[in-house]
């Protein structure tokens, strides 16, 4: 439990011990614990694929920031060893200095207009030449941030309606 | 026999076909194996999950974390876990993940009154006070983190929710912002002609 404050999600949520949600994450700390182990696995896996850590961290900001988790945006954006990818944080840029315009525009895609995602997106994903392999890989990623930076958004109303 | 890819929303759960090549069951690596739990009483395993064995570091958490935050015990009950889940896939029009937990709010409830509405008029269906808080927080949540609000919150409280009850809520919900994600984006849900 003493290292479920320090995951992502509840410091990020602004849930600290005996406050508003404490009680709450402390019933659910193994649900908080093993959320932060799939932070690890697609923001710091041992097998990358074609995705450095570093891309990946400038991915999560990139999204972050799209979803206006600014704070959560910085905090991933920390993650980055290198400046190879800091670009990519910021949502004005498409990829393309980067040689990864088509994975951007897709993780773009599916994290802000889920709905509309549709056969030919991930065509255009082997038609660049990306493996099926690396294509999961990027919804996983994709796919986790969704639901922490709702996770984080949920737990911030749940501390500060009550304060 | 030629599959129909099922765009309107049902309970009568569809298959699933994956848009990229699942995982070869039998190319499949010892680490790949371990996370499909794959033994030999078990060789039987989805598309779904094969192709999510592309990642196994993420499949290996992906189970144990999902069980969890739908089926740990105390907090929010079975079914509103589901129209957490089914609020999101709603909104990100992930047909298949609203058809198993249309389905499973059905069974649970042994009613389909709250997902025949839901179904037919979305966000103007007629629901109990507690399913409309407990789906508008859902319904915002998924749509964007920034659109619940604290009048949302408030909304939850005034239903009668509390604070455990709460954050089930958002696992749940958030879970299926992860779960539409994968399963609405890497395949089609899919019927065979001929078939229900």
């Amino acid at each position: 439990m003493s290292d479920t404050w320090s995951t992502t999600a509840v410091a990020e949520g602004g849930v600290v011990p005996e406050g508003p949600g404490a009680a709450a994450v402390t019933l659910r700390a193994n649900i908080l614990d093993m959320t932060q182990t799939a932070e690890e696995a697609v923001l710091a896996p041992e097998d990358c694929g074609a995705w450095p850590a570093d891309l990946r961290a400038a991915l999560a900001s990139r999204i972050a920031r799209l979803n206006r988790l600014d704070a959560v945006a910085d905090r991933y954006a920390g993650r980055m060893s290198g400046t190879a990818y800091a670009g990519l944080t910021d949502p004005g840029q498409d990829g393309a200095a980067e040689g990864v315009a088509e994975v951007v525009a897709f993780m773009d895609k599916v994290a802000m207009q889920t709905r509309d995602i549709a056969a030919a997106d991930i065509a255009t994903l082997q038609a660049a030449g990306i493996h099926d392999a690396d294509i999961v890989r990027l919804c996983e990623l994709n796919a986790f941030l969704a639901y922490q930076l709702r996770l984080i958004a949920g737990l911030r109303l749940m501390t500060e309606v009550r304060t | 026999m030629t599959a129909r890819v099922i765009h309107k929303f049902t309970r009568n759960v569809p298959q699933w076909r994956p848009r990229v090549t699942p995982v070869d069951l039998a190319e499949a690596t010892p680490a790949q194996l371990e996370a499909l739990q794959v033994t030999p009483s078990n060789t039987k395993v989805s598309d779904y999950v094969l192709t999510l064995a592309h990642d196994v570091e993420s499949l290996k958490v992906r189970s144990p974390l999902f069980n969890a935050i739908m089926y740990d015990k105390e907090g929010l009950s079975r079914s509103e876990r589901e129209l957490g889940a089914l609020g999101a896939s709603i909104v990100n029009r992930c047909i298949y993940c609203a058809a198993v937990h249309a389905s499973r709010h059905a069974q649970i409830e042994k009613d389909t009154r709250v997902t025949d509405e839901l179904f037919a008029k979305g966000e103007n269906a007629d629901l109990s006070p507690r399913d409309r808080a407990i789906f508008d927080f859902a319904r915002k949540l998924s749509a964007a983190p920034s659109q619940a609000s604290a009048e949302d919150m408030d909304a939850l409280c005034a239903a009668g929710l509390d604070e455990a009850e709460v954050l089930d809520l958002i696992l749940s919900t958030a879970l299926f912002g992860w779960a539409n994600r994968l399963m609405h984006v890497l395949g089609d849900p899919v019927r065979e002609e001929g078939s229900g």
